[in-house]
């Protein structure tokens, strides 16, 4: 084979699977309000996300697999632990920190921002993962 | 051996500021990693979230320098012609490391957002686009210049382009969780399974056509098949992704047949070298260089292709997904691809732009052995936490916290891998910033 065919080849295979990639993440997008129940993400839903973003709690926690496994999974903690269980962790963390051997610091939590984020991992917890994790301990 | 052309000089800044910013990784790769057995080291101080995100953010800053070091100094031999502006690629590099610098510190004042390795500041992401933007057009002004374009310089061209345009996925931050993922993973995929290896991929035939004297036309056409298989394999292979992030089942199927073959451009690229090597017309008196570009190749099939490949099938993924397994393809397959392709281009060209013999053989093959066996075991240490991890939490159901109690020894295994690891570092550092005064006899 000569240079110019294995190039053609290349820009022929490039253009195939990008085509194919488009159009499965289409599928995706158009499955994303049955999945992952959208029309539930109230502004306290999206308070949470920005709340959880702006103390880099991914870069700790895990959240549905990803992030920095330092610190338990959060997309199924509602489920784990209970709702009144988390809040006081929350509670806690803006007053003091939580933990006993590797700590979570202190936040600046105000009010809104502990419902947020409440409503942010219970709306997570209803994401149609297919069936991930393997048990609650997530 | 001399640089042939006064341009390629402007690169060794670059190869400067990309060696500092990755020893002050690994300090805070050992912060971390102190952090995992004595979780109170530095803290309040430094928290772990903190710590490892300037662990990343590094690490990913000063590969780009690296990268872009390396460009410029390839890229006058490749087209036979001056930078197109000097001026213009010292100015980028100082707004890069500014802005990077910013970033840092700022971390440790929380000036952060809060997307995994996107932790920039927006003002900060748009300061690293206008970066992009004035290398991209200073490269393709030097091709447009050139007296040829090549495979290489074109592959390397493509490679930063990409790397630009999958970037601006960082400014989408939709609500939902699901799409903010979706995409998130345009930006971490796309570039290091994507167009991050075209870069690591023309980068290493430039090296070996220099290194092994061998005709260009043999080392393209192995470049294009490289490049043909990453995109072929590393595009749809996104979806290895999207098994568990809410995302439609259909994604287990095309994700596991696609990126079962994403092994196969690092193994093309492990054939290439070996075969480059193996017919060479010369030996090349840099040993050292030598020796980090066929271990780029070696190291990234290990890192990225078969420790990635182990848990990337559903049926495994399912139950290694988010524990320790990750940390442990990521430690080797950042290294092997990407650290090693940037210390076998600083190994190869400072020497050339200083004008003077490759001094320290020894010392840099030392350091290259030290580095890379320590890296390996860094990722056995974190394999085994990962199996007893994943054994204890996803089997037995035992809760996180508990589980890692149990898995202490292997924090201290990686640790001390990871100090050893630092004497490797060291020794490379002294290398390269105190060389040997032997003067290069002529230039060639």
């Amino acid at each position: 084979m000569t240079k110019t065919s294995v190039r053609n080849m290349v820009i022929g295979a490039t253009v195939i699977v990008s085509v194919v990639f488009l159009y499965m993440t289409y599928l995706s997008y158009a499955s994303l309000s049955e999945r992952t129940n959208s029309e539930k993400i109230s502004e306290e839903v999206a308070w949470g996300k920005r709340v959880w973003e702006k103390h880099a709690c991914i870069d700790c926690h895990t959240l549905l697999g990803e992030g920095a496994y330092y610190a338990p999974e959060l997309g199924n903690v509602i489920k784990r632990r209970g709702e009144a269980y988390v809040k006081i962790v929350l509670e806690t963390a803006a007053v003091q920190g939580w933990g006993t051997t590797r700590k979570m610091p202190q936040f600046d939590l105000t009010e809104k921002d502990i419902n947020g984020l409440m409503e942010f991992f219970k709306w997570m917890g209803e994401i149609d993962t297919n069936n991930w994790p393997p048990n609650i301990e997530g | 051996m001399k640089c042939q052309y006064e341009s390629q000089r402007v690169a060794y800044p670059y190869f400067i500021a990309a060696m500092a910013l990755f020893a002050a990784q690994v300090l805070f790769g050992l912060v971390v990693g102190i952090q995992y057995i004595w979780p109170d080291f530095l803290f309040p101080a430094i928290p772990f979230n903190i710590g490892r995100m300037i662990h990343i953010n590094l690490l990913v800053v000063w590969l780009i320098f690296g990268f872009m070091g390396s460009a410029y100094y390839l890229l006058p031999e490749e087209v036979e012609g001056e930078i197109f502006s000097v001026k213009l690629a010292l100015l980028h590099f100082w707004l890069f490391l500014i802005g990077g610098a910013t970033a840092i510190v700022g971390y440790l004042f929380r000036w952060h957002d809060g997307r995994e390795f996107l932790e920039q500041p927006t003002i900060i992401k748009v300061a690293i686009v206008v970066v992009v933007l004035m290398f991209i057009f200073n490269m393709f002004m030097t091709i447009m210049k050139g007296r040829r374009k090549t495979g290489i310089s074109v592959v390397l061209f493509i490679g930063f382009l990409g790397l630009a345009v999958f970037y601006l996925f960082a400014f989408f931050k939709p609500d939902n969780m699901t799409l903010d993922k979706y995409f998130w993973w345009w930006v971490v995929h796309l570039w290091v399974e994507g167009v991050w290896e075209l870069i690591m991929a023309a980068l290493l035939s430039f090296l070996l056509v220099k290194i092994t004297g061998i005709d260009r036309e043999v080392a393209e056409k192995w470049l294009y098949a490289i490049v043909g298989l990453t995109f072929l394999t590393g595009i749809i292979g996104t979806g290895h992704h999207y098994y568990w992030i809410g995302t439609p089942a259909f994604w287990q199927t095309w994700g596991a047949w696609f990126s079962a073959i994403e092994v196969l451009p690092f193994a093309a690229m492990v054939a290439f070298s070996f075969s480059m090597v193996s017919k060479r017309a010369r030996n090349h008196p840099n040993r050292a260089a030598v020796l980090w570009t066929v271990g780029a190749a070696v190291l990234s099939f290990l890192g990225a292709g078969v420790l990635g490949f182990m848990h990337t099938l559903p049926q495994i993924n399912f139950y290694t997904h988010g524990t320790q397994m990750t940390a442990s393809h990521g430690h080797l397959a950042f290294y092997g691809a990407y650290a090693v392709i940037v210390l076998a281009m600083a190994s190869y060209a400072v020497p050339n732009i200083r004008g003077v013999m490759p001094t320290h053989q020894k010392a840099e093959i030392f350091a290259f052995w030290t580095m890379s066996i320590s890296m390996v075991l860094i990722a056995l240490s974190l394999t085994g936490a990962g199996i007893v991890q994943v054994y204890l939490q996803r089997i037995l159901a035992i809760p996180y916290m508990e589980t890692q109690s149990y898995i202490t020894i292997f924090y201290a295994m990686r640790l001390f891998f990871g100090a050893t690891f630092t004497i490797g570092l060291v020794v490379y550092l002294y290398d390269f910033f105190l060389p040997g005064k032997a003067r290069a006899e002529s230039p060639s």
